[in-house]
This record gives structure tokens, sequence and C-alpha cells, in this order.
């Protein structure tokens, strides 16, 4: 199907963007990778009136190591996270994520920050970034701001931004000595969503788990932490009972919906493998492991 | 509702054209270009069957508008063959029987032509993961994978005797 008419607008600078979003308010929407919205509008689930395209902002697209984090420019596409060297180096958990968005053609369009600004619990990149504890970086008329990953999601499709401000960079902190994490998901095919999928970081002291993150792909309205599910870890020196409470605890904090992908139970349980083989993952690179 | 005069170069050759901004590249290429070897296969951004690259890369152009191709370098099914004499990826689908109903072939020739170039020498399950975004309801995957790698091997053949 063809999208409603609309205005196009195609900015060469930040600056040009942000009052172009000023001026045109909640009329207007940003045209990342296009891999969500262009959907949306051909099936007219999305209808607006003006579109901010903001892929010539190429200043918006790098993966750097600064000091203390990992900064990903917005419009770094999905394909670049594959390619970096620091991520495949230092950010397994990235890495394993980028690697299972969507399928390769849609990953050479798609963007990180599109991906995360679009608030959607069946993306694969809000779990992982509430794993890893990250910042998002939004910049508006009145400057910039940063939100902690934990209050960025406030619903399905919504996030902390306002009408006005884009998001122009994430922030990872670069894992401390014996951090390890891994993503595990199960699609029915390649290129599809999660039916379920767990992001885990943790770290290690000795056999003790010092700290863990875990987030939770397609089985909430919502990206969600599995907080119970991190409870039962933390303070834990880590064994095969530990990480089956974990698992247990996120299948039954999790809030999934029927749906084609399969049923409620199917689902939970489908949640409870996928964070235990996660944990095992993380575990293993936490001590110096593949 | 917008209309916008875009310049890009169509496999190596420049055209200018006013589109409405909601052309998604796709119709653009089959409809106002009349290049209808890029085919249309599904609704959902799932198939594959509408890629072309942009600027070098893959991208399925049923979900990029025609206005965001903006000089760019487009090229489709119709420019791989140079100069007449057919690409060893189209040689490698005919030797090869890599097509049946030939629906998905061009969009499979240029996400290979990409894969090829980025890994001249891959093993099979790398081919596998490369088209993975490409779907065929006819051959079962396994004669385009035998097309691609003898494409490779020509193309390795070809590079290595110059
Ligand atoms: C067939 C298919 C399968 C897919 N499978 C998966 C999958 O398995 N896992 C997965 O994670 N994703 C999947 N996706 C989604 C894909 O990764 C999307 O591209 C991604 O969710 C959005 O990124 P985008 O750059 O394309 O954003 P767009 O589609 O351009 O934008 C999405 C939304 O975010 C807003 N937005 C984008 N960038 C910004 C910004 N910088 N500042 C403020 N607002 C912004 C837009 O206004 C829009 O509302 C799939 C998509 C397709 C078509
Ligand atoms: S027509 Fe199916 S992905 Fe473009
Ligand atoms: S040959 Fe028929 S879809 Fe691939």
């Amino acid at each position: 199907m063809i999208p409603a008419a609309f205005d196009y607008h195609s900015p060469q600078s930040l600056d040009e963007a942000l009052s172009l979003l000023k001026q045109h308010g909640g009329d207007a929407k940003i045209l990342a990778g296009g891999q969500s919205l262009i959907p949306a509008m051909r099936f007219r689930l999305a209808v607006p009136a003006i579109l901010i395209d903001i892929n010539r902002l190429d200043d918006l697209r790098y993966v750097e190591e600064r000091g203390d984090h990992l900064a990903i420019g917005a419009m770094t596409r999905e394909h670049s996270l594959e390619d970096s060297s620091a991520v495949r180096s230092s950010y397994a958990l990235l890495y394993d994520t980028a690697v299972v968005v969507a399928d390769p053609l849609v990953r050479n369009q798609a963007t990180v920050g599109g991906n995360i600004a679009h608030a959607d619990p069946a993306n694969d990149h809000p779990a992982t970034m509430l794993a890893y504890g990250a910042t998002v970086v939004a910049k508006g008329p009145n400057g910039e701001r940063t939100i902690g990953i934990d209050d960025f999601f406030t619903g399905l499709f919504e996030n902390a931004m306002t009408d006005d401000e884009i998001l122009t960079e994430i922030r990872i902190p670069k894992p401390a000595a014996h951090t390890g994490g891994a993503y595990t998901k199960l699609e029915r095919k390649v290129g599809d969503y999660a039916i379920s999928a767990a992001a885990v970081q943790l770290r290690l002291d000795g056999d003790t788990v010092a700290a863990a993150r875990i987030g939770l792909t397609n089985v909430s309205p919502v990206p969600m932490r599995a907080k119970a599910a991190e409870a039962e870890l933390v303070g834990k020196s880590i064994s095969d009972a530990v990480i089956e409470a974990a698992g247990k605890a996120a299948a039954a904090e999790c809030d999934p919906s029927p749906d084609l992908r399969g049923g409620v139970d199917y689902k939970r349980d489908v949640t409870r493998v996928m964070v235990k083989r996660s944990i095992q993952k993380a575990v293993a690179r936490a001590k110096g492991g593949k | 509702m917008s209309e916008h005069e875009v310049t890009l170069t169509i496999n190596g050759e420049s055209v200018t054209r006013s589109v409405e901004a909601r052309t998604l590249l796709v119709h653009f290429i089959r409809e106002d270009l009349s290049l209808t070897g890029t085919h249309i296969g599904c609704d959902t951004t799932s198939c594959g069957a509408c890629t072309v690259l942009m600027n070098g890369k893959p991208v399925k152009s049923c979900t990029v508008f025609a206005v965001q191709a903006e000089g760019a370098a487009v090229e489709t099914i119709e420019g791989v063959a140079a100069g007449g004499e057919l690409h060893p990826l189209q040689e490698g689908f005919w030797e090869k029987h890599g097509l049946q109903c030939g629906y998905c072939t061009p969009g499979m020739i240029m996400t290979a032509k990409n894969f090829l170039a980025q890994n001249p020498n891959p093993t099979e399950d790398e081919i596998r993961r490369g088209i993975s975004g490409n779907l065929c309801r006819c051959t079962g995957y396994n004669k385009i994978v035998e097309a691609i790698q003898y494409a490779a091997e020509k193309l390795q053949a070809d590079a290595g005797g110059e």
C-alpha cells in the first residue's frame, strides 16, 4: 500500500532539523532508517503530516569508545555495529543483539537510534540497553539532556523525549573487569521479531554475582527489566540452581500477550529458557570465555 | 503534500524526475523509469524481491522513499549485465538452476552482488546468512547457494587471471 501524502523535509544539519521540529511540533515525525516508520505508514497506522528526514546528518553516525563509555551516534546503521572492532572486542551483548535484529537488508537501513526511539517492546535493542544501563542523549531547542534508560521507555511506542527533541546518541558504560553479557533470542525465522529474548549483563567477584541487569524482549507492553530475576542472582554464588531460579523469576514477572508467536504459558517458558541461556553465556564470558 | 525534483543515477545514467514525497523507490523505479526487473513481493518489508543497491548497499526499495535517493547511485538488475554480457552471478543462476519462477531472482542477485564484493571467498554458511533477507518460495535455496558459489569461484578466477 502507499502511504498517505505528507510534506517532506531533508535538513542538512541537526540545528536545522531541530528548528523544523520546533516549528511543526506534534505534526512532524523524524524519519531515520524508516524500517519501522515506513511499514507503519504503508498500513496507515502512522499518518504523519510532515516527515523530517535526518539521513543527511552524517555527524550522527559513529561508534567510538570515549573514556568510560561507548558512544553510538543515533544514525548509526545496524550493520555498522557488526563491523565495529570495539563492539566485537568488548561489547559481546551488543554484538549478539546487532546480528539478530531483523535481516541483513533491513540492517543496512535501520538505525540504532530509531530502534530505541521507537520504544517497541518487540525490538531487540531496548532490552539490551536496559541490561547495559545505557544513557540516551536527547537534543531539543533548549539544548542537550541525558536520560537514563530506566526512565526512557514510558509506554508502548512511547518514550521520555518531548515532541521537539531528537535522540542524538546512546552511551553504554564500558564493562568493568570480570563482566560478561549475552543476548539470546528465539525467533520463528530470520527477520522475525522475537518470540522472547533475554539480554543479560553481569559482573562476577570470584564465583559470586556482584552485579546483574536483565532486559526482556517482546514479553511485555513496555520494554522491561527482569528485576526479580536480577535479585535471584546478585550476591549469590553461581550454580545451576541459582540460574534456574532466575529463569523462573523472569518467567513469572514478564507479561506476554498471546499472538501468532504463541500463547502466554509458552512465552513465559521460552523466557525462562532464554534468560538461563543468556546467564550461562554471560558467566562464561565474564570468566574470559567466548 | 509535497512534490520534489529528484536527481539520481540509475545503472550509471543520470535521471531527474518530479516525484510526490510519498512515492516509494520501488514504484519510482518500476513506474517512472519503466525498469520492471525490480519486483514487489509483499506489503510488509519481508521478502526482498525489491532489493536494489543504493550507493552500493542492498536495501529493500519498497521501504525507502524515492526522494531519499536524491544524489544516490542506484543499481538494479537491469544494470548487472555490463555491455550485454552476463555477470558471473547471472551465469551461475543459469548454470546451477538457481531459479524456478524467477520472482525472487533480481533481488537475490542484487544482494549477492554486494555480498560477494564484501566476501569474495565465502563459506556456505556465510552465503546462507548473507541472503537471509531474501525469500524464495520455489527453490529451497540450495540451488541459489550453488549459483552464488559458482559466481564466487568465477569472480576469483577472473581476478586472479589479471
Ligand atoms: C521485516 C522487518 C523485521 C524487523 N525485525 C526486527 C527485529 O527482529 N528486531 C528489531 O529490533 N527490529 C526489527 N525491525 C525493526 C527495525 O530494526 C527498525 O528499523 C527499527 O525498529 C527502527 O529504526 P529505524 O532507524 O528504521 O527508525 P524509523 O522507522 O525511521 O523510526 C521509528 C520511530 O522512531 C522515531 N525516531 C527515529 N529516530 C529518531 C531520533 N533519532 N530521534 C527521535 N525520534 C526518532 C521515528 O520518528 C519513528 O517514530 C524489523 C523491521 C522490519 C521491516
Ligand atoms: S516488496 Fe517485499 S520486501 Fe520489498
Ligand atoms: S524462484 Fe520462485 S521465488 Fe525464488
